[in-house]
């Protein structure tokens, strides 16, 4: 058995340490995992982080663990840590929902790539976590679930689309989770709830077994609680797939080795000029620019950088996703898996395909089919979604002619805190807007990393600073990250989640 | 930019395979209006010879060795479906009985 205080000290300890701890044999995966999952009990009810959580099958992996453990295998640095998995991964053994109705309770006849390949480290899948419907959303406000809330202010949305994943971590329900970034929906929620969260480079990661929305934007990636945690996650899962056309064939970057470097001496740093100003709220922009000095300090030299092609990014990924989003979601037609109604013996294969479609999508999902449909319609395939591909064209160019005169760029990862549930739920454009920083990486599939900067003084939430980098230079974002870190933590005397709510 | 009319939403409807209420076609008549002139701004930028991005990165097609593999079962392949029948996906008729 487990005391009450032995299981306080196994949820404050960061990944990197309870797979010290479980590999030592202080602890066992069984003790690990049901302490995280007693935490789960007593503060989600307060969160709502996760759709499923079955504890006998997590229980069950724990063992399996440490029978493996036992039996000498060596299974890497993340054995017996569990994980949250975003509802976007398949899992043979727990449902997986996409938090839609038009997929509830379908079990996956097999495992997404990140799943299995997290299974195989020995890491324990404690359940999955909510988010915006097919990761359409900033906010999780979209899930046909209902909401998961800001472990900083219950009042406010925890980011998204991966917002369940966030939160889950932030409140101390989970030490690491996955998620999944197409425009932001990693590093925009790990930004509002204090966390590290990156997006790899495209193809770094696989999309086997993730449910799609935008295939040439989706992206999985870590959360974690700090930039060691989010790498070690990261290589975990990463590198190349066969079951993935789009999948990378070269190795993953040394992004574990980059984040225990944490050296910034001589590093060139770009400043995106674009990236401030109307929009921005102003204890944002001030962390963010205390960042900068610090970054600065640590040696780094930094410079401004014009990428003027991002003020038409956030235009061109609302032409790009839908319309990839319009065509991934044809697939859900009533047919083969997933909801079916109406189907009462005189309507038509299409008539009950319309039907189950408008019951089982909810609303952002059917605004981006439609949209989608729009852009991608005789007539309007040119000027729409033609148009994007070439703004795509110009994003990629600034982003090579930046990374000739610099090794990194960095901005504000959001231009505003968490904000309250409900805000931007009658407004599209408004809710687009909380993923304008972090929509050019997806579109030139670069990788990036979101870090906390403090607390923006005006109402004492998270701020998150981005750091960009090439495709496949993913541990420069980690170097970067972990100096940075390192620097606020011992500037501030405790790293930022401890100042939490939800802190233990 | 023209504004979208209610029409042409039902038709985007149509084609979407979304059988919309009412109501909801006057809300996204609205909404996709505010939303596409805002990122009609791509017409502005892109202009001249910018080749087109589908795509972050270059894609060239994969192939694989022609090899006989276990795949799902058929209890495994029907096992989500909402109709089944003689081991089949049992749909809805597809003919009309004009047709």
């Amino acid at each position: 058995m487990t005391s009450a205080e032995e299981r306080a000290e196994i949820i404050r300890l960061s990944a990197a340490e309870i797979g010290a701890a479980v590999k030592a044999g202080t602890y066992t995966a069984v003790q690990v995992t049901e302490a995280f999952l007693d935490r789960a009990a007593e503060v989600d009810g307060d969160i709502s982080a996760f759709l499923h959580i079955d504890r006998e099958t997590a229980l069950a992996q724990a063992r399996s663990v440490d029978t493996r453990l036992a039996s000498g295998a060596d299974l890497g640095p993340l054995a017996g840590v569990p994980v949250a998995h975003k509802d976007v991964f398949t899992t043979v053994d727990m449902p997986t929902t996409a938090a839609s109705k038009i997929l509830e309770g379908w079990r996956p006849p097999y495992d997404a790539t990140v799943t299995a390949r997290l299974r195989e480290a020995g890491l324990v899948i404690l359940g999955k976590t909510n988010m915006d419907e097919f990761a359409m959303g900033s906010s999780t406000e979209n899930s046909a679930y209902g909401v998961t809330r800001n472990p900083w202010d219950l009042a406010r949305i925890p980011g998204g689309s991966s917002g369940g994943s966030s939160a889950a971590v932030a409140a101390f329900e989970a030490p690491l989770a996955t998620g999944t970034d197409t425009g932001g929906s990693i590093r925009q929620p790990a930004a509002v709830c204090g966390l590290v969260g990156a997006k790899p480079t495209y193809g770094g990661s696989s999309r086997y077994g993730l449910i799609a929305f935008a295939s040439s934007l989706d992206t999985p990636g870590p959360f974690a609680r700090n930039v060691l945690d989010a790498a070690l996650l990261h290589e975990a899962f990463s590198g190349h797939d066969p079951h993935d056309s789009t999948s990378i064939d070269a190795p993953v970057p040394p992004v574990v080795e980059a984040a225990k470097r944490a050296d910034i001496e001589g590093m060139r740093i770009g400043v995106v000029k674009e990236f401030a100003g109307e929009g921005y709220q102003p204890g944002v922009l001030q962390r963010f620019h205390e960042a900068v000095e610090t970054l600065e300090s640590l040696g780094a030299k930094v410079v401004e950088v014009s990428c003027p092609s991002f003020d038409t990014a956030l235009a061109a990924y609302y032409l790009i996703a839908p319309s990839e989003c319009s065509s991934n979601l044809a697939r859900f037609d009533a047919m083969r898996y997933g909801l079916r109604v109406e189907d009462d013996g005189t309507r038509s294969a299409e008539e009950v395909m319309s039907l189950t479609r408008a019951k089982g999508f909810g609303p952002e999902v059917k605004r981006r089919i439609m949209l989608g449909t729009y852009a991608l319609s005789s007539g309007y395939y040119d000027a729409y979604y033609g148009s994007a591909q070439q703004v795509r064209t110009l994003i990629k160019r600034d982003f090579e002619a930046a990374f000739k005169d610099v090794d990194v760029l960095v901005s504000p990862t959001a231009p505003t805190t968490a904000f309250p549930i409900g805000e931007r739920a009658d407004d599209p454009m408004a809710m687009y807007l909380a993923d304008l920083c972090t929509i050019p990486t997806n579109l030139a599939g670069n990788a990036a990393l979101s870090v906390p900067c403090g607390l923006a003084p005006e109402d004492g939430l998270p701020v998150g600073l981005q750091i960009m980098a090439p495709a496949l230079a993913d541990d420069r974002t980690y170097r970067v990250g972990a100096a940075f870190e390192a620097a606020l933590n011992s500037k501030s005397g405790a790293d930022l989640l401890s100042t939490s709510p939800y802190a233990v | 930019m023209s504004a979208i009319t209610r029409d042409e939403v039902a038709h985007l409807a149509r084609l979407s395979r979304l059988a919309l209420q009412e109501d909801e076609l006057d809300q996204l008549a609205a909404q996709l209006d505010v939303i596409i002139s805002a990122v009609a701004k791509v017409q502005e930028v892109a202009t001249g010879d910018i080749p087109p991005s589908s795509h972050a990165l270059p894609l060239t097609n994969v192939y694989r060795p022609d090899e006989v593999h276990q795949g799902l079962s058929p209890e495994e392949a029907l096992a989500g479906a909402p109709a089944v029948e003689d081991q089949r996906f049992r749909v809805p008729q597809i003919l009309g009985e004009e047709e």
